[in-house]
């Protein structure tokens, strides 16, 4: 399925998208019905696998793009954009 | 091949504590769930298998969830890392893939687990980045969990071990270490950990033998295998011959024979050739064993340690519990002095599972006095009780982990608004104890003048001073061997502090491993150090050593050591000169 939508957001909390602050993104990827996808530098990860994410090492300041199959997801997908641009909370 | 099965087997570790015992080998093993069998699963058997997988995982789910909802509100924070475990049981990459692997190549459930854990693991090994090279490890937890489910096997609960065995454990945390019913436990045999680990400090202080560090002792050992345990030599013997038993119960005898000739001893005050007598007290952890330093002819307690009420519990333990504590040890040492240490956690003591934490770097990170003056309710509700219990005896109270004066008058604040409050409500109370700190920081040596200005005494926690001197982790078996304590930094450093604290007026004890060194004490004497503390079962030694002494002739050998550049150099000096010190230990070293 190709993305009908996604989000470029940069990491902003110091700690970058480490185990908690993926388990975060992992949680509300989940609620979502169709894929969510995250891309950095050509790599791509699984939005609802906290595995996954961290596989992508993501430190402060990197770029990421999150990406949803499904336009029902539009909500989701901002939830996850607020809580990256929120630096997760931390 | 029968034979082969009993084949003595020598291996070889760290002497972590000393002493001989041989008994039956109790392995906990976390990862012993290494050995996993393959085998293909029928068609019709696949949904079950499928099913069994999902209630292994459950069930791992719902014992993290346990450890997380028993744990005190004050360390939640430091369990987030279970939270994390907690959603990786049911992470896609694991989860999926493994129910994927037992559908897609019809193989059990354990196999199938095990040769996804093998794909995903490397992903994180190789990155560059430390802490993502480290999820590698929350993996091997989350999957160890669920096999030890799978294949039924009972987590071993330290706690429940009722036998009299000897421990053979790849590693014991300092939480496992406060489980044991160690009257129970013969011995310890640990694949890492060096001398100065807290299991090492711990069995010595329990007088139990123990062999750290020997790599592959969870391999080679079996469980309900015999073994002999050697504290001393660092050996351990496993399945040994009729005669190396013989000859070990000999020389076990003759080991005893030797200490409780010491300790006949023991009771006399140690005095030096010329007169000079100095207190040699006695380190403790758990208020039990405060009969062993006066059965071992202590002059008092030299260092408390109060973290094992803490740690060994759910929640935090009330005023009311450590009072009790503090009193019951005041009672027994009567007028003696007792110096409790107020709590230092968060360092390595902490509990098993707080040392995953978000703190790169715990034993530079938020302990001791930095963590107590972060949450002075917790810290004051400790002062309250030490007070009350001072009431009763000759406590003094010292402040662990100090590296500016702005922590000693904090705590002095502190402690004054703890009596403050006392007073008010009519509790009985000292607020008149020696406050005191413990050097242990590079930075409280170099600024001891100022730091005099406010304190009674000084302790010196050679310990942490060595560790942070030389930046040496002394659980680290690649530079425990540069652990030294005879290094002239170190004795530079010591000296200083003794030189500085005598010219404000206060006192120098010393509470670390070096003091229990026998082989040291002329030069800690030397050096200026008032009083010595050490474990217990030291006691007698280090008093036999300041015996042999004579304090008028120590300021030349002093002058000597303080030339030599190297460690080594040192060592060979006071060898030399007070050889006969050690002489005990070094005949039974040269028995092996």
């Amino acid at each position: 399925m190709k993305p009908v939508q996604s989000r470029t957001l940069r990491i902003v909390n110091e700690l970058g998208l480490h185990a908690r602050s993926a388990a975060k993104l992992a949680k509300l990827a989940g609620e979502a019905s169709g894929g969510v996808w995250i891309l950095k530098n050509g790599n791509s990860a699984d939005a609802t696998s906290i595995l996954d994410i961290l596989t992508l090492a993501c430190p402060k300041d990197a770029e990421i793009t999150v990406s949803i199959e499904d336009e029902v997801d539009m909500k989701t997908l901002e939830r996850i954009a607020a809580l990256v641009r929120s630096g997760f909370g931390e | 091949m029968e034979e082969r099965k009993s084949q003595e087997v020598i291996l070889r570790g760290i002497g972590g504590s000393p002493g001989i015992c041989i008994g039956k080998a109790y392995l906990v093993d976390k990862e012993g769930v290494d050995v996993v069998k393959k085998y293909i699963v029928s068609e019709e058997s696949l949904s079950a298998e499928v099913g069994r997988f999902k209630t292994a995982v459950k069930k791992a789910g719902e014992a993290l969830r346990r450890i997380i909802d028993d744990t005190p509100e004050e360390f939640r924070q430091h369990v987030q890392i279970l939270e994390t475990h907690v959603v990786v049981l049911e992470d896609k990459m694991l989860y999926d893939r493994t129910i994927d692997m037992i559908e897609k190549e019809r193989i059990n459930a354990e196999w199938a687990l095990k040769k996804v854990v093998s794909l995903v693991k490397p992903k994180f090994e190789n990155m560059s980045d430390d802490y993502l090279k480290q999820r590698a490890e929350d993996i091997t937890h989350v999957s160890n969990r669920i096999m030890e489910n799978l294949v039924g096997a009972d987590p071993v609960d330290i706690a429940r071990i009722d036998k009299r065995v000897i421990l053979v454990a790849r590693e014991l945390s300092p939480e496992e270490t406060s489980q044991i019913k160690l009257e129970r436990i013969k011995g310890f045999v640990a694949n890492r950990g060096g001398r100065d680990s807290h299991t090492g400090i711990i069995a010595r202080t329990l007088e139990i033998p123990a062999v750290l560090g020997v790599g592959n002792a969870t391999l080679k050992i079996k469980n309900d295998d015999i073994i002999i345990v050697d504290g001393k030599a660092g050996t351990v013997v496993v399945n040994p011959t009729e005669q190396t038993l013989l000859e070990t119960e000999e020389r076990r005898e003759r080991y005893e024979m030797k200490k409780a000739l010491v300790a006949r001893k023991s009771h006399l005050p140690a005095r030096s050739k010329d007169g000079i007598r100095i207190s040699v007290m006695g380190n403790i952890e758990l208020p039990e064993e405060v009969v062993s330093v006066l059965d071992h002819g202590g002059d008092g307690i030299g260092l408390y340690r109060t973290e094992f009420q803490y740690l060994s519990r759910p929640n935090l333990p009330s005023e009311e519990m450590l009072f009790e504590n503090y009193k019951d040890v005041i009672d027994v040492m009567g007028k003696r002095p007792v110096t409790i240490r107020t709590l230092d956690i968060n360092g390595d003591k902490t509990v098993n599972y707080i040392r995953d934490n978000q703190e790169r770097n715990p034993a530079l990170g938020l302990r001791a006095i930095r963590y107590c003056l972060k949450k002075p309710e917790i810290f004051k509700t400790q002062l309250r009780a030490i007070l009350r219990a001072a009431a009763y005896g000759n406590v003094r109270i010292l402040i662990p982990m100090i590296s500016g004066v702005e922590e000693v008058e904090q705590a002095v604040q502190l402690l004054d608004e703890a009596a403050q409050h006392l007073e008010q409500q009519g509790i009985a109370h000292n607020r008149n104890v020696p406050v005191g700190i413990m050097i242990e920081v590079p930075s409280a040596v170099i600024t001891a003048d100022i730091l005099a200005e406010k304190v009674d005494f000084f302790s010196i926690g050679t310990n942490d001073l060595i560790q942070y001197t030389l930046a040496i982790d002394r659980g680290n078996r690649h530079v425990a061997h540069l652990y030294q304590p005879l290094h002239p930094a170190i004795l530079r450093m010591i000296k200083q502090t003794c030189e500085v604290a005598r010219t404000a007026g206060i006192k120098t004890y010393m509470c670390g491993e070096m003091a229990g060194e026998p082989l040291y004490a002329p030069i800690l004497l030397g050096l200026g150090v008032d009083e010595l503390s050490t474990n217990p079962q030291t006691i007698p030694q280090v008093k036999d050593a300041i015996r042999s002494i004579d304090t008028t002739d120590v300021g030349d050998f002093m002058d000597a050591v303080m030339r030599q550049t190297t460690p080594d150099a040192v060592e060979a000096l006071v060898a030399e000169k007070y050889g006969a010190v050690d002489e005990k230990d070094d005949h039974l070293k040269q028995e092996h």
